[in-house]
């Protein structure tokens, strides 16, 4: 995708949010409603935040304290089992913590679902039900929706341009089995950008795709965080991403190993003091 | 043209017809999220699970499908809940509630000595319809296709994406516990037209022709539609003519109409959609 055409996308996905800024649902799905962000709060922090499976017991984050501020694009890096995963799944309140805090834009996890996208791996998702790339993608428009109500232009126009953003507007009518891994992950990306969410969550998003889905998907990345949106990307291998994170974290059974501010990267990130190799300077704050 | 409109003729076939289709009508919507969500093995369940409600309903002099209905949300909610959290797999939950139910049912029949009262309700007996009955008919095939209707774009995201359902607030078990309730009052207006034996082909079978048929959500529910009507229509014509079980001739159709579909399907008449044009995206690559 050219320059000139990304930014003609780009354009068209932010007059069409411009159209979308309706009003968020008054029967929101989680019943709680929608809160805004705490003034100059972070986009996500973690405090002392451990978390085991209910149906294991077995411990898989411990004692973990990190936070991404605004803007902000993080990397855990980590092999299976080292807790990326669980790390987001809790941060996407897909998982209660035993102990510690987690919040969001300086609320509870839970209380601002419309700023957070979590991108699960994926096989979480059933790629044979029989729905298009459109509808699929449409699906990250219904936190603004609620319940009873359908989308409407607006909608549609912001699911079109966001396709057109990651290269599949092409695709919009095929069903969602004939995609490529590569194209699945554009799709599922595309689907967080109509969600309007601040807070990115993206599990393995780079995992087996081909050299321009991880093009695009760097530059929807980049673009998200030039605007104050926030990238926690969990992934087992930084590869040739070093240039597209801010902080590297290491993470190795379910603790923080090591913490690495990357080339160009524009941010510190705050962790737990006793847990990160004090060959990396600490650092406290986050701009 | 005489053949066709004889059966017309009799207030019982016409009764008959009516409530065919309307069965027809909620348990092929109904069953495309069935089959979707592969719960073809729960909706067997459910409606032999009915057996100790009608039985129990029976004794006490009550309406035989009130019992029903009741014994059938009760089983919904007893396997949702034995289901919950992953303690027990869906599947075991099933079995020990469907097996234990049924079992419950048979002891109390025996009991009663007089098993030829309970015919009806194992094999069905739509030409024994009366207006009040599809008056009940007529309501719950209402309810559930405008419940339907109502929360279809949440059932959808439960369905294809739960991880991203759960994550915007939208509970994956408050959808699954509506879908269970529908499925018991779906299951009860069923028993009356095939049985409780023959249920689970009504819900089943148009669903799975019309996934062979097409891939798109809105055409499969309309093929499921219409192969429901087509087998009710034929099964009708079939009983009053050959004078057989007007339940088991609507279930015949059903499977012969899925028969044909499957051999054209293998044939290759359906689906001559794109194809995935990097596979190997999947698999060869290692980032």
């Amino acid at each position: 995708m050219s320059d000139a055409c990304c930014s003609e996308n780009h354009l068209k996905l932010t007059n069409a949010e411009a159209e979308c800024e309706h009003k968020l649902p008054p029967l929101p799905y989680g019943g709680r409603g929608h809160q805004g962000p705490k003034p100059s709060s972070l986009a996500l922090e973690f405090h002392r935040l451990t978390v085991s499976y209910p149906s294991t017991k077995k411990i898989v984050v411990s004692d973990i304290t990190l936070s991404v501020a605004r803007g902000q694009r993080v990397a855990l890096v980590g092999h299976n089992g080292a807790g990326k995963s669980t790390l987001l799944k809790a941060a996407a309140g897909l998982i209660k913590p035993d102990s510690g805090s987690i919040s969001v834009y300086g609320n509870a996890v839970g209380d601002c679902h419309h700023r957070t996208a979590y991108l699960p791996q994926r096989s979480d998702v059933d790629w044979h039900f029989p729905i298009t790339v459109n509808d699929l993608v449409m699906t990250g428009r219904y936190v603004h929706l609620g319940w009873l109500k359908r989308p409407g232009v607006a909608d549609r126009q912001l699911v079109s341009a966001a396709l057109d953003r990651l290269g599949i507007g092409d695709l919009a009518q095929r069903q969602i089995a004939e995609l490529s891994g590569g194209q699945q992950q554009r799709a599922l990306i595309a689907r967080a950008l109509v969600q309007q969410a601040s807070l990115f969550l993206l599990d393995e998003p780079l995992n087996a795709v081909d050299e321009s889905t991880r093009d695009i998907v760097d530059n929807v990345l980049n673009d998200h965080a030039k605007v104050g949106g926030s990238v926690l990307v969990a992934t087992h291998d930084l590869g040739r991403l070093s240039e597209s994170f801010d902080v590297a974290v290491y993470m190795k059974d379910g603790r923080i190993q090591q913490v690495e501010m990357l080339p160009g990267g524009k941010f510190t990130v705050e962790v737990n003091s006793i847990q990160f190799n004090p060959s990396t300077p600490a650092t406290q704050g986050s701009r | 043209m005489d053949w066709l409109l004889e059966p017309f003729q009799l207030g019982l076939m016409r009764r008959a017809l009516m409530a065919s289709l309307l069965v027809s009508a909620t348990c092929s919507l109904l069953g495309v999220y069935v089959v979707l969500r592969r719960m073809a093995f729960l909706s067997e369940a459910v409606a032999h699970t009915t057996l100790p409600g009608i039985v129990i309903a029976y004794f006490n002099k009550w309406n035989l499908l009130a019992g029903a209905v009741i014994a059938a949300i009760l089983t919904a909610i007893g396997i949702g809940w034995l289901g919950r959290g992953q303690k027990l797999r869906e599947d075991t939950a099933i079995g020990i509630v469907y097996s234990g139910m049924f079992a419950l049912g048979i002891v109390m029949i025996s009991s009663s000595k007089n098993f030829m009262d309970f015919t009806h309700m194992l094999v069905g007996n739509v030409l024994g319809v009366s207006n009040q009955d599809l008056v009940g008919i007529a309501i719950v095939c209402f309810v559930v296709c405008g419940t339907l209707w109502a929360v279809g774009k949440e059932l959808l995201l439960s369905t294809v994406d739960p991880l991203h359902s759960q994550t915007i607030g939208l509970s994956v078990q408050r959808m699954r516990y509506i879908l269970l309730i529908l499925l018991a009052l779906s299951v009860v207006t069923a028993i009356q037209a095939v049985g409780v034996v023959l249920t689970t082909a009504l819900m089943v079978t148009p669903a799975a022709t019309a996934t062979l048929i097409t891939k798109r959500l809105k055409w499969v529910f309309f093929w499921s539609v219409t192969c429901s009507f087509a087998s009710s229509i034929i099964g009708w014509y079939v009983s009053y003519y050959y004078e057989v079980s007007a339940g088991g001739a609507i279930v015949l159709s059903c499977t012969s109409l899925f028969g044909l579909v499957y051999l054209a399907h293998r044939a290759g008449l359906f689906h001559r959609g794109h194809h995935v044009e990097d596979q190997t995206e999947f698999a060869s690559e290692e980032f």
